[in-house]
Order: C-alpha cells, then sequence, then structure tokens
C-alpha cells in the first residue's frame, strides 16, 4: 500500500472514532435523562393523573388542575402572540423589507428571542400583577405570550422572504393589489413555515417555568377563572420536585412526562409540516 | 405577402415567416403603446437611455439583444412592476392609447389588468389549477360559477393547456411539467383579458416542443392583442414577431419591420449581433 494512502486511511479511522465517541457521549446523557423521565413517570402515571387535583403531601391526587390549567394559559398565549407576531413579520417581509423600522424590529426580536423568561415573567409582575394587586392567570398567559411573539415574527418573517419574488411579481403583474398577493400568494406559499413556527413556539412555551413563577403564581384548587392564580405543569413539576414527599416526587414525575411528550408531539407534527410540499 | 422566405446570413438560416413580416409600419394611431424618451435607473445607474420605440397594436414586436442590454428593464417599465422595487424609477413617458401611464396618479393595478406579463420562469401560484385562473379573473368581475368556470375552461383552451388538465383542474399548479406551468402562465395572464401582454423571454426554460407550442399560441393571440416579447433567441424573433427593436447596452439601436432587420439592418451593430458577431 502507498504510505501517503495508508496514513490518509489512518487519520480517517482516527477521526472517526472520535466523531462517533462524541456522538455517542451527547447522546447518551440524552438517553439517560429519557430513561430516567420513562421509567419514573410511567410508574407513576395513572388515569388519576388526568382525573384528580393536586393532593396536599401523604394523600392521593392527580394533575387536573395544572394541567387545565397550562392548557388555558398557553391557548391564550398563543392567540395573543401568533396574531401580534404574524402581522409584525408580514410587516417586516413584505411592506417595510427596506426601511429602517424593520432592521430595528429585527434586531429587537433577535434579543428578545434570546433574552431570558425570568426576565420576561418579571416584566409582567411589574406592570400587570403589581397594579392588580394579585397573581392571576391571565398575567400568566401574556408572559407566555411575550415569548410567543420573537419566535412568530421571526419565523414569518424567513418563510415570507423565502416565497420567491417572482411569485409575487406574477401576482401584482395580473393587477392583484399588494394584501390580496400577500394573503392569497406568499401566505399559501409560506403556510406550512409559518404553521411550523407557531407550533415550535407553544412547544417553547409549555416547559417555561420562571415566567409563570411571578405571575400565574400557582394553585392548589381547580379553577377556570383567568383573574385568579392559576396551576400550570412546569410550576407544579417544579414545587413538587423539590419537595420531600414522595407521593408529590412521583407526580413531578408524571407531569415531566406528560409535557415531554406534548412537546415531542408538537416537534413531530412540526417537521412533518415543515418537510411537507406547500399545498 | 410573403408568407415564408428564407434568410441567409453568415451561414444562418432563419425561416422568417410569422404575421406580417413584409408590412409596412401601419399609421400613428396604431401605436398601442408608445416609449417616449424614457431613462430607467437602479439606484444610480442608468440602465436604459433615452428610449424610444411603438408598439403597434395586434402586432408582435420582439426586443433582441444581448444579455444585460435593457430588454427585460423595457418591459418591466410598461406594467410598472419595477414600482415594487424603491431603488428604482424611470423618467420619459410611456403612453398607452395616448394617456401616460407613468404619470403618479396612475392606478397601478388597473394599469397591471390591462396589461399583462409573463415571466421568464413558470410561476404557478400555490394553488390548484383552476384557482391559478379563476384568481386574477375575480378580483375584477363578479362571474356566476358556469360563467366563471367558462372563463377557466376558454383561457386553457387558449393556452393549449385545456386537453392536457381538463380532468386534473382540481390539482395543485406545481404539479405540472415546466412547459405546462409556463402555458398555465400564459392562461392566467388571457384571462383577465388584458389589452396588452408581455412576454419576457418565456420559452427560456422550456424544450423545443412547449417553445414550439408557445410560439403557435403566441401567433394566434395578435388577433386580440398587442404583444411584445424579449427573447434570446433571434430565430424566435424571426417567427414570431411582425417588428424588431435591438437593444445594446441600455440604447435602443435599431427598429423595424422583422423582416427589414434580418434582411438589411442599417446600423452595423444590430447586423453583428444578428449575424452572430457578439452577444
Amino acid at each position: 500500500m502507498p504510505q501517503l494512502y495508508a496514513m490518509r486511511r489512518a487519520r480517517n479511522t482516527i477521526l472517526m472514532t472520535l466523531s462517533v465517541a462524541a456522538t455517542v457521549v451527547g447522546l447518551g446523557w440524552l438517553v439517560l435523562v429519557l430513561g430516567a423521565l420513562l421509567w419514573n413517570g410511567f410508574t407513576s402515571l395513572s388515569v388519576q393523573v388526568f382525573t384528580e387535583m393536586t393532593p396536599p403531601p401523604g394523600s392521593a391526587g392527580g394533575l387536573l388542575n395544572p394541567i387545565v390549567g397550562s392548557l388555558m394559559m398557553t391557548a391564550i398565549a398563543v392567540a395573543i402572540g401568533t396574531p401580534v407576531g404574524i402581522l409584525a413579520g408580514t410587516y417586516m417581509a413584505e411592506y417595510g423589507k427596506y426601511t429602517n423600522l424593520t432592521m430595528v424590529v429585527r434586531f429587537i426580536n433577535d434579543i428578545l428571542l434570546s433574552a431570558p423568561s425570568i426576565v420576561v415573567g418579571l416584566f409582567i409582575y411589574e406592570v400587570m400583577v403589581r397594579p392588580m394587586g394579585h397573581f392571576s392567570g391571565f398575567a400568566g398567559a401574556v408572559a407566555l405570550a411575550v415569548i410567543v411573539v420573537p419566535v412568530v415574527v421571526r419565523t414569518t418573517e424567513d418563510m415570507l422572504i423565502l416565497v420567491p419574488k417572482e411569485l409575487r411579481e406574477a401576482a401584482t403583474a395580473l393587477g392583484v393589489p399588494r394584501s390580496h398577493v400577500i394573503a392569497h400568494v406568499s401566505y399559501r406559499a409560506a403556510r406550512a413555515g409559518i404553521i411550523t413556527g407557531i407550533l415550535l413556539a407553544i412547544a417553547r412555551i409549555s416547559g417555561e417555568t420562571a415566567p409563570l413563577l411571578f405571575t400565574a403564581l400557582n394553585n392548589q384548587f381547580f379553577t377556570l377563572d383567568m383573574n385568579a392564580p392559576m396551576s400550570s405543569l412546569p410550576a407544579v413539576i417544579f414545587q413538587f420536585a423539590m419537595s420531600p414527599y414522595h407521593d408529590w416526587q412521583n407526580l413531578a414525575w408524571a407531569g415531566a412526562l406528560i409535557i415531554t411528550f406534548a412537546v415531542l408531539a408538537l416537534s413531530i407534527a412540526a417537521r412533518s409540516l415543515a418537510g411537507r410540499k406547500v399545498v | 405577402m410573403t408568407r415564408m422566405h428564407e434568410v441567409h446570413r453568415g451561414g444562418v438560416t432563419i425561416p422568417a415567416s410569422g404575421t406580417g413580416a413584409n408590412v409596412d409600419p401601419p399609421a400613428e394611431a396604431d401605436e398601442k403603446v408608445s416609449v417616449r424618451g424614457v431613462d430607467f435607473y437602479y439606484g444610480d445607474n442608468n440602465a436604459l437611455k433615452k428610449i424610444t420605440v411603438p408598439l403597434y397594436a395586434r402586432k408582435v414586436t420582439a426586443f433582441i439583444g444581448p444579455s444585460g442590454c435593457g430588454k427585460s428593464t423595457l418591459l418591466r417599465i410598461l406594467n410598472r412592476i419595477y414600482d415594487l422595487y424603491p431603488n428604482q424609477r424611470a423618467e420619459g413617458e410611456v403612453l398607452l392609447d395616448g394617456e401616460n401611464i407613468l404619470s403618479p396618479k396612475q392606478d397601478l393595478n388597473l394599469l397591471r389588468a390591462r396589461i399583462g406579463m409573463v415571466f421568464q420562469k413558470p410561476t404557478p401560484f400555490p394553488m390548484s389549477i383552476y384557482e391559478n385562473i379563476a384568481f386574477g379573473v375575480r378580483l375584477y368581475e363578479r362571474l356566476s360559477r358556469s360563467d366563471l368556470d367558462m372563463r377557466v375552461e376558454q383561457a386553457l383552451r387558449r393556452a393549449a393547456l385545456w386537453d392536457e388538465v381538463k380532468d386534473q383542474l382540481h390539482t395543485n399548479g406545481l404539479s405540472l411539467s415546466g412547459g405546462q406551468q409556463q402555458r398555465l402562465c400564459i392562461a392566467r395572464t388571457v384571462a383577465v383579458k388584458p389589452e396588452v401582454i408581455l412576454l419576457d423571454e418565456p420559452c427560456s426554460a422550456l424544450d423545443p416542443i412547449s417553445t414550439a407550442k408557445i410560439e403557435e399560441l403566441i401567433d394566434e393571440l395578435t388577433d386580440d392583442y398587442t404583444i411584445a416579447i424579449v427573447t434570446h433567441n433571434m430565430q424566435q424573433a424571426a417567427r414570431v414577431s411582425a417588428y424588431t427593436a435591438f437593444m445594446y447596452l441600455g440604447e435602443l439601436v435599431e427598429f423595424g419591420t422583422t423582416s427589414k432587420m434580418f434582411t438589411a439592418p442599417t446600423d452595423r451593430r444590430t447586423q453583428d449581433y444578428i449575424t452572430g458577431r457578439f452577444g
């Protein structure tokens, strides 16, 4: 075997070994985390988790109130954040593409996108919780909405910019007004991407704890009143996992498992949408 | 009028048939569009210099010239599609039936409904074949369902596409082949009943069979429409047009009947270009 070739082969083997090792180390931790979660989560999971309220220590119970609270606050956060995000993204990609305002908004949006979520929680505490005088589910939803907005703005803008300008020109050349071009051509072409962005935003907020601790706080009773403190899965997991009580810790595992599966489902949906050809 | 005669020049044989290749320029009254002393700027770059050229009613005018000479730019002035981009501007006069369309008072959507455009790359909208055509029609006319069906069928028949797609009108326009997509775009343009049709290298992305179909189609469309076509293919210009304009470096070098331009051009540069000495 020529010497040069042998050396190249040897180098290839070394690099490949290192790459595989790095992958195994990285994935290994993930497998351990997921393994612990699945094991502890499934042993703690039961029908009662979905039907009963959070119990006092030492008695049986479930996670109905945090599940409902999380669903309600997430739904309202998405209902507030999505229109704002889509409209802002539309302005940036369609109307104000060449303006300074767009550049400023994009810059600030990027900061917001990576801002620690606890800062968002403190901010909503200052502007909503303190003036209102009490924690509330609504404040929690607004805090989550603030996290939704930058994600949706970013994906909407990115996806609309990917729509070829020829398509816009072709529609415009038919005498179609701009608002129609956006609503019927650009949005259609970018639809899968925009929906993916919304799903990813939901996945992002469904695990957020910090912004809820300052806003919705927690509630050990079942409530549908958005004007009262509201329970949520991340907050309950936080509280129960830190507690010394074994049954609370088990419920925390079950809650973690539920969130993980919800996020997994959202990710799968987002992936399959993103991979599908535009209709 | 000779329907078919051969042009021998520099070894190239160009069949110069087409509509009225030997006709004298019609009277002034037949000018559908008059471009008068038009300058065009991309930012500070003066891309077109004092262009003056007529488009005669119900005739095909071909624009030829090497890449970057401003042919497409000129076409993009005629329906003011350049208005989408803030740093592009035109100066001078373009008269459509005697009205200056470069005037700021011009309603752009109405103008574009009167002057349709087909682009180099096929640009079907992300919707069904039927909707691709109905979309533009619905904006300017209120038609009953059956009238709209009829209009869609007519447009597809005109574009020689009906037989190929009549059983799949509700499948996505993107599922068609490149040649079919381009004919769909022509059908879409014809369906809104414009007065002038601008074709910007409509065949450059197509195979010879699709090209032949589209050339036949252009020939038929001259019964009702005034057509301007930009092409890199001189045989195509000779085949489909009655008048030819040769452009070079942002200037209009020569304009005349196609037969004269290809047999006895007066300008040295025109002769060099059509004999293939440059470009």
